[in-house]
């Protein structure tokens, strides 16, 4: 892809201007229209930074390892854009997003921005957009990208598809062994932080953790790092960020890397066209008479819902 | 600029400027309007001037409120309101709640604070307010 100069709005990101970049995730966040033609224009800039997944259960101490993190990484010089997602009400739609209340900085450091957002409905620990807002960014000129997930249970592995480095965060007396051997999230670390390690019991924990990383590497032979840190003193911070360089350094360099990148577009991809296929479905749902007729005969018991599906289907295609 | 579409939530800073540490006021409101359907974002406690006019830019927001009890609020409100004009060009429209005497209220409404909520207010006028107030700058 060609790199051009972009115009406009996604000129004003790419130079800085951080009420532009504000403005844009609000408008990638709510689906608006405007997102598309910018989104298109900064991809090419995309793609190339680290994106740091922080995940882990309510109250493990995402927020402070993210505001500690960030201080260490400005103290080498490097710029932060963070993105942290609390969980949307899904009574109210509503959400209060508190992430902020751990985060402490200079407030006229321009090499820090921080951006809250809401689940809006979306299982599995980050927003339908939480990617795209990583993309802006990172065209905007942010070194590093840290993700904070809601806070996560056990199959809450979305972010998978959204960090190149994906740190799980726990703390001591959340289970013993068999609870590393589980499905879901521990699947997915790259790096394990065991926080709150000035409690009793995070030997505990870090020994079970290299007892579960011992068993086996990754499918992609990478064998999860474990660090210890603690947010009061603090300690472990840099050995933390030491732990997630490294694993972006061996991905960059591992043979199955160039696949797993495809393999990650493709399904975004997918992702995308079964969206904008259900959106338009509901949409000729609620308004074209002849789809409603067939929903008639579904309704009668003439047809079946998967031959109505078939029928939609063969219709979208143009 | 990019236009909020229908279905995206309204978005709501609240923060409290100052050195008192009583957040139960402000708690209450983010959750009234957290269950009115808006995404409140809590910046919590002790935040300068500058501090919330950067997060006000940072998070996008439709509505700021600020909560004060320390009695600083003819020191600390004008000057976010300046900032904020200052930063943003536009008005973010700014609401307040707190312990706050009438003559200063009727100073800080002409200074731009577009309503006052003191101790007693009802739940349901502070986010019938924040609706309006918030759908006017959307």
């Amino acid at each position: 892809m060609t790199r051009a100069r972009p115009s406009g709005v996604a000129a004003a990101i790419v130079g800085g201007d951080r009420r532009a970049l504000a403005k844009a995730i609000t408008a990638v966040e709510s689906g608006d229209e405007s997102a598309d033609p910018l989104l298109r224009e900064l991809f090419p800039r995309t793609g190339k930074v680290p994106v740091v997944g922080l995940a882990g259960p309510l109250g493990v101490g995402k927020s402070s390892l993210i505001n500690l993190l960030t201080a260490h990484l400005r103290a080498a010089g490097r710029s932060v854009g963070i993105v942290a997602v609390d969980p949307s009400s899904p009574f109210s739609g509503g959400s209060v997003l508190g992430d902020r209340i751990r985060f402490e900085r200079k407030a006229d450091d321009p090499g820090v921005f921080f951006r809250s957002m809401a689940s809006r409905g979306a299982a599995g620990g980050v927003a339908a957009s939480t990617r795209d807002v990583a993309r802006l960014l990172e065209a905007a000129g942010f070194d590093i990208i840290l993700v904070e997930t809601v806070g996560s249970g056990q199959v809450d592995v979305a972010i998978r598809g959204v960090a190149t480095t994906r740190v799980v965060i726990l703390v001591p007396h959340l289970g013993d062994q068999v609870q590393t051997l589980k499905a879901g999230l521990f699947e997915i670390a790259d790096v394990f932080c065991v926080n709150k390690s000035d409690l009793p019991g995070s030997e505990v924990a870090e020994r079970d953790l290299a007892e579960l990383a011992s068993l086996g590497p990754a499918p992609d032979g990478w064998r999860p790092r474990i660090v210890r840190t603690s947010t009061v003193g603090p300690s472990g911070i840099p050995q933390l960020w030491t732990a997630i360089e490294a694993h972006e350094r061996y991905v960059a360099d591992a043979p199955g890397h160039a696949a797993e990148v495809r393999r990650r577009l493709e399904e975004e991809i997918v992702g995308r066209v079964r969206d904008l296929l259900s959106e338009r479905v509901a949409e000729r749902l609620a308004t074209d008479p002849k789809v409603r007729q067939l929903v008639d005969r579904v309704v009668a018991h003439e047809l079946d819902p998967r031959s109505a599906a078939d029928r939609l289907l063969s219709t979208e295609r143009r | 600029m990019p236009t909020k579409s229908r279905r995206s939530p309204l978005r709501v800073l609240i923060a409290k400027p100052g050195l008192d540490g009583h957040d139960r006021g402000a708690k209450v409101v983010a959750r009234a309007l957290r269950d009115a359907g808006m995404e409140v974002i809590y910046a919590g406690l002790r935040q300068t001037p500058e501090e919330i006019v950067r997060a006000a830019v940072e998070e996008d927001v439709d509505l700021i409120g600020l909560s004060i009890l320390s009695g600083a609020h003819m020191a600390l409100f004008p000057k976010v309101l300046k900032l904020l004009q200052k930063e943003t060009g536009t008005k973010i429209p700014v609401f307040a709640g707190g312990i706050i005497p009438d003559e200063d209220a009727r100073r800080l409404r002409r200074l731009g604070i577009r309503a006052i909520f003191g101790p007693g207010a009802s739940l349901n006028e502070i986010v019938h307010t924040a609706e309006r107030l918030a759908r006017g700058s959307a």
